[in-house]
Parts: structure tokens; sequence; C-alpha cells
């Protein structure tokens, strides 16, 4: 059986490939974000900072990562 | 001598909170807050763009330990987004207090008052402290303040719209009524509306367009720094009452004959 080189995602409403096995924390660093300023938002449920690392990514998941920007 | 400006547990001493949204830059945009003295800053929650190969997040330009962050709820038009959004922002790890803003007509971007009191027990429950940007309405300003809101803000005039207070009548009633502190928030063009709504009395102002898109935005955040100020001590004077007719000023005996 052939392994998979990457899995689909979709973050900020875009399908994406990334490599498989990611933590959240890894995929951050994969995309060369900063966590400490990225908020993310899996499958519809925020998480928390503190379980970026513990929480892996699998196929389908839908991901939002936001962070703050200029505003009124 | 006034009063403390105090929202919540918290003291301030400027009663002027700007925006960061719609500067031309960012250092200009540093320069322009330090100008007006303010202490809280909003901001917006969006997604990041991941194309971008350095990320423009405003916390890479604003030090969150310098000035305190309000992230906002602009962008959202029902309860259910302001509420994911609100929780988003808590979710950066910064502050729990929010700018409750739903916005109910896409070309006045008026409030949804109703939507607003709504979401403001929703998250008034979950423990935010909720800033809410209303309208001149009195009863929607009530109802947001029973709601637990620790402070309410009406709007002088439409977001961006530069008119000034448009219904001083109506924010003088609604300082009147409630006990939480009243920020207007919205509409406010050049300094004398600045001055003007801190006649009305009411406890802070906060502005981001009229000086974002000031010629100089520098000398505009000063010049509302200083408004704010004046508005402020001439309210605490205690105005002269106005009339229609004229009343002299020097003397009317002692004239030659």
């Amino acid at each position: 059986m052939t392994e998979t080189a990457t899995i689909e995602v979709q973050i900020n409403g875009d399908d994406r490939a990334i490599p498989p096995g990611l933590s959240v924390w890894g995929l951050l660093e994969w995309l060369e974000l900063n966590p400490a300023l990225v908020v993310v938002e899996l499958n519809r449920e925020i998480l928390d900072r503190e379980r970026y690392q513990e929480t892996y990514t699998v196929e389908k998941d839908v991901l939002e990562l936001v962070h703050f920007v200029g505003g009124g | 001598m006034d009063t403390p400006f105090q929202i919540a547990d918290r003291e301030f001493s400027s009663r002027l909170i700007v925006g960061t949204g719609k500067y031309k830059d960012n250092p200009t945009m540093m320069k322009a807050i330090r100008a007006t003295g303010a202490e809280m800053v909003t901001v917006a929650v969006r997604r990041i763009d991941l194309d971008r190969t350095k990320d423009e997040g405003i916390l890479y330009h604003l030090d969150p330990e310098e000035f305190l962050l309000l992230p906002n709820t602009a962008g959202c038009y029902t309860a259910e987004d302001a509420i994911r959004y609100a929780r988003l922002a808590r979710a950066g790890g910064f502050t729990d207090w929010l700018k409750l803003e739903i916005i109910g007509d896409q070309e006045t971007l008026l409030p949804d008052t109703h939507a607003t009191i709504e979401a403001a027990k929703v998250l008034v429950a979950e423990g935010f402290k909720v800033m809410a940007y209303t309208n001149d309405d009195l009863i929607s300003a009530l109802r947001l303040e029973d709601a637990g809101c620790v402070a309410v803000m009406p709007l002088a005039s439409p977001i961006g719209s530069g008119l000034g207070v448009v219904n001083p009548y109506y924010i003088r009633e609604i300082k009147r009524r409630l006990e939480v502190p009243i920020i207007v928030d919205a509409g406010v063009g050049t300094a004398s509306d600045a001055c003007v709504t801190m006649e009305q009395g009411v406890d802070g102002v906060l502005m981001n367009t009229a000086i974002a898109a000031a010629e100089d935005p520098v000398a505009m955040g000063e010049a509302m720094r200083l408004a704010i100020q004046a508005g402020r001590s001439a309210y605490l004077a205690g105005r002269m009452p106005s009339r229609e007719i004229a009343v002299p000023s020097s003397p009317t005996q002692g004239m030659l004959d």
C-alpha cells in the first residue's frame, strides 16, 4: 500500500494539502505562523493554545486561523 | 476637579479610545495613536492571509503591554456571528473585554440593536466585559445596561461619516438615565465634534476614521486629545444658559448724555 504524502484539509476556506501527522502547533510552524499570535478554530470549536501541541490534524479537518488586525 | 473615568474595574486617564483601522501605514498609526494619549485601542478579528510571506497582524506593530486591546465584532450581522467572533477574540489570550458591534444594514452600518441585546446577554453570562455599540435610542441603551454591559456606546452618526453628533438631545438623555459609562462611538469627523460630544456630559469618545483619514493623522490625534479635554472641562465648568434674545455684556448705566 502506498503511503499518502499529504492529507487534504480546509484552512480559511481553502482546500489545502498538508503533511500527514502534524499537530496543530506543527501545522502553524509549517505555515510559518507564530502560534502565540494565532487563534485556531478546529471543526467549529475554538482550540485552547495549550492544546495545540497535543491536537493532531486529520483528513477533512476544517480550520480557521485568525488573528487581530486593525479595526475601529 | 473631575471624577475618574472608570469602566468595570479599570480606571483610565484618557477619555479617548481609538481604533486601529484605515491607516495608510503602521508607523503613522502608532504615532497618531500615541498623539491621542489613548490607553485603549480597538482591533478586529480576521482570517490570517496565508499567501502573504510576512504576517501583518496588528500585534507586530502595536504592543499589548503599551495599550489595552479592545477586540471588536466588526463585520458581524447576526448575534451568532458576533458571539463566535467574541469567543475567538478572547481565545487570543489578551483580554475578556469586548466591543460588541452587530450591524443591521450594509449601507448605513447602523446597529441591529435587537441582535446586540441578545448577544450581550449571552456574552455577559460567559464573563465578557461587554462595551456595546448602539444607536441613540434610549430604550436600547437601557436594555443593554440591563443585560449587564459595562459600557453603552451610542453613535454620534454613522461609522465613517464624519457628521458629528446629529442628535445631542438623545445622547444627553442616555447619559442622564443610565448608570454605566456612556462612550459615544462612531461619526466623529473633526475636533469640534469630539468637543461637542464631551460637552453633552458623556464619559468618553471612541473614534477611528476621524484620525486615520485626516490628511495629517498625527496632528489630528493631538487635536482630538485637546478637544476631549476642552469638552470635558467645559462640561464640568457648567455652561451658561443659551437664549434667543441678546443680553448685553457691558453695563447699560453710566453712558454719556
